[in-house]
């Protein structure tokens, strides 16, 4: 039967591609017909397959992940368009094989949402995963923060060469102990960054009330020492080195410290046997933003930034991340499936930091109940328009000296993008 | 279009812009808020008089949004004029004196497990003070909780405070989605559920409403929460209280009218509220 799955998937895809369709139609065609597809042809990569899971991150820190072996001259498959389950792998990996199956690669990096990475590793046991972070998010998909942190744990038990865990999160850095077969590696903060990140169990803590003593740490691979405006030090062999970055935003830059960690272990294993680090360094100085993660788009000659929000910390850490100060705002906030459907986690965020400038423009389905959180928070409100298109030409318009900056979650951003496309260069992800 | 000040509290706007921007010291900002969360400087009317609200456990159970709950009832209470004073009570804290008005929100598992034994410590406290008429929001874990039993699907029965006449039992069916509720009390009363213990109500509550879209405290008899005395329970995040704020304000009232004898309301620009109910109201369940 796989004979014909390969080139039927293809034509599928083709075809599904020309009526401008979705990205996984022709995985499904390839899944019902050809259930070992995806698992025969990762297994054939000489480096196999890293998974990156966790709530917050995923799609920059893969990013970084790819680009970095990259500059060591690897060929890296992965799944760019943002298909972050089994069917969108099993998609984009049809537009990458030859007509009869072969995947010119040496190894796969592959973003996974935490539910899908399940189904996934029951199919592909991964060589190499990398556990962000279990953060409030979307409970109503997943029903419970330690539902989500059992997912995780469940992909760390499948992996079978190196586990790489955030030893700051205590739910990720926790899953050492559960495994018994694949080494662990870990990627960590410094101290004084530590206050940065709060986490959702210290954020119900109140103000004043005793910290616990920190636990025992295990030693990380790499450790984020410092974070400056366009730089950032990494400790890694005992040696802190400083390099520029163009990512914005201290969890992104923490991130690279856990993709640091997955490169140097891919790379000890791969043909020369030792990481270069120097390299690995400068390709990471050159890594740009994600889409819609940070990254500054011109209009008017000026910047405008979007930034998704996806989850109470994420929000939170954006506002941290993004001073308000001399931007114009705007909230766009959707309750699609894809951006979580209960309003309650407008809730844990506080808006406080746009107390002094307000917010200029709201918008999305649920446009109303962030005009009426903010209204909580006193913060000074603009307009609303629950429709994306009128509202944001209006922000556009009534904000043309400022420098911009959109908080949104994920499917209002997809309708920014399109909308800002049509007025600037933006990459349009389907 | 420039920003303008939420309208909260009509004509005392430009006094509390005043007050944020000089970066005065905020007299209320030394309370004890959890998440950090600060409110803004009080406007320069004298209060009316305080009301001590508790919040119980917000470190184990505070799921999603259950801050919400606590935040509406203050900044409403500075709405109305009078001064809110936020109260935490944890495992293990002493419980404190003189609480006027009762919060209480949702856990995980592993969140209720931590509460157990110190909420049944406190059962005869907290008997006293709904007996006594206390006004008191329980969402989710301690809705349950203040019930009589929490049975869980491997069948070990975790025991409740027994103060609402209501039992749940754990199903492996997760019940999710938007919910409207109409309560002859409250009227249309609108919110998010996501739990899969289901509750029933004996003779000694009532129902908070009847559901008139998603599923409510069980898949079978349609109903939504329990009221006894001064007590509102609901399994409705959303947070609940922001955009129904007859809700609030009845345990605003409740609490200012047991505390002063009675309450002289303020008038809350209630219009992003009326704007939000109306779009929630649109959407799918």
């Amino acid at each position: 039967m796989f004979y014909f799955s390969v080139p039927l998937g293809k034509l599928v895809r083709r075809v599904s591609r020309l009526r401008g369709g979705g990205s996984a139609l022709p995985g499904l065609v390839v899944e019902k017909i050809d259930p070992g597809f995806m698992q025969r042809t990762l297994s054939t990569l000489p480096l196999g397959v890293a998974v990156v899971s966790g709530t917050n991150g995923k799609t920059t820190t893969t990013k970084m992940v790819v680009e970095l072996l990259e500059s060591q001259g690897l060929k890296v498959f992965t799944n760019r368009t943002g298909s972050n389950f089994t069917r969108g792998v099993a998609a984009a990996l049809l537009g990458e094989v030859d007509w009869r199956g072969r995947l010119n690669a040496d190894v796969a990096v592959l973003e996974l949402d935490e539910a899908h990475a399940v189904h996934f590793v029951n199919q592909v046991p991964p060589r190499y995963c990398l556990l962000l972070n279990v953060l409030r998010d979307q409970l109503d998909r997943f029903g419970e923060i330690d539902k989500t942190a059992q997912l995780l744990e469940h992909i760390a038990a499948k992996t079978t060469g190196t586990v790489v865990l955030n030893r700051e999160d205590p739910r990720v850095a926790r899953i050492a102990g559960t495994l018994n077969g694949p080494e662990v590696l870990y990627f960590g903060l410094d101290d004084s960054l530590l206050s940065t990140f709060p986490n959702d169990d210290e954020m119900r803590a109140a103000p004043g009330s005793p910290v616990p003593p920190a636990p025992e740490r295990p030693p990380a691979d790499v450790v984020l020492r410092r974070v400056g405006t366009d730089d950032a030090d990494f400790e890694y062999d005992g040696v802190t080195v400083t390099t520029g970055m163009k990512l914005r935003g201290v969890y992104n830059i923490f991130n690279a410290a856990a993709a640091l960690t997955l490169d140097r272990a891919l790379a000890t294993n791969g043909k020369s046997g030792v990481a270069d680090n120097d390299g690995l360094l400068t390709a990471l100085s050159r890594v740009a933003p994600a889409f819609g993660r940070g990254e500054s788009l011109v209009v008017d000659g000026l910047p405008l930034e979007l930034v998704l929000v996806k989850n109470p910390s994420g929000f939170r850490l954006g506002l941290k991340s993004f001073p308000a100060a001399g931007y114009a705002t705007m909230i766009a906030i959707n309750d699609n499936y894809a951006d979580g459907r209960d309003m309650s986690w407008l809730w844990d965020v506080e808006f406080g930091t746009l107390r002094n400038g307000g917010v200029d423009q709201l918008s999305g389905s649920r446009a109303y109940d962030m005009a009426l959180r903010l209204q909580y928070d006193d913060v000074p409100i603009g307009a609303v328009n629950t429709e994306i298109a009128p509202a944001l030409a209006a922000f556009i318009r009534d904000a043309k000296d400022k420098p911009k900056r959109i908080f949104c979650t994920y499917t209002a951003m997809l309708a920014i993008r399109r909308e800002l496309s049509k007025i600037t260069t933006v990459e349009v992800v389907s | 279009m420039t920003p303008q000040p939420p309208s909260g509290q009509p004509g005392t706007n430009g006094a509390r812009a005043n007050q944020a921007e000089t970066g005065e010291p905020d007299a209320q900002a030394g309370q004890h808020l959890s998440f950090g969360h600060k409110l803004p400087a009080q406007g320069s009317a004298p209060s009316k008089g305080t009301i001590r609200i508790l919040q119980l456990y917000p470190r184990d159970m505070n799921i999603y949004g259950d801050w919400g709950n606590a935040l509406v009832l203050a900044q409403r209470l500075r709405w109305h004029g009078y001064t809110p004073e936020l109260l935490e009570y944890n495992v293990g804290d002493d419980f404190p004196p003189n609480v006027d008005l009762i919060v209480g929100g949702g856990g995980q598992d592993s969140g209720q497990l931590v509460i157990q034994d110190d909420l049944l410590s406190r059962e005869s406290t907290l008997k006293d003070l709904a007996e006594e008429g206390t006004p008191m929001l329980l969402i989710c874990g301690l809705y349950q909780l203040f019930g009589k039993f929490f049975k869980t699907r491997t069948g070990s029965v975790i025991p409740g405070i027994g103060i609402l006449d209501a039992e749940t039992h754990g199903t492996d069916e997760r019940l999710i989605g938007n919910v409207a509720v109409s309560s002859p009390e409250f009227g249309s009363i609108l919110g998010y559920e996501n739990h899969s213990g289901q509750t029933s109500l004996g003779p000694g509550v009532a129902p908070l409403g009847t559901t008139t879209k998603g599923t409510g405290n069980n898949s079978n008899d349609g109903q939504e929460g329990a009221r006894y005395r001064n007590i509102v329970a609901s399994y409705l995040h959303g947070s609940l209280l922001p955009k129904n704020p007859k809700l609030a304000d009845f345990l605003i009232r409740t609490a200012v009218e047991r505390k002063y004898g009675s309450f002289s309301p303020g008038s809350p620009d209630d219009s992003y509220a009326v704007l939000a109910r109306e779009h929630a109201a649109r959407r799918p369940r």
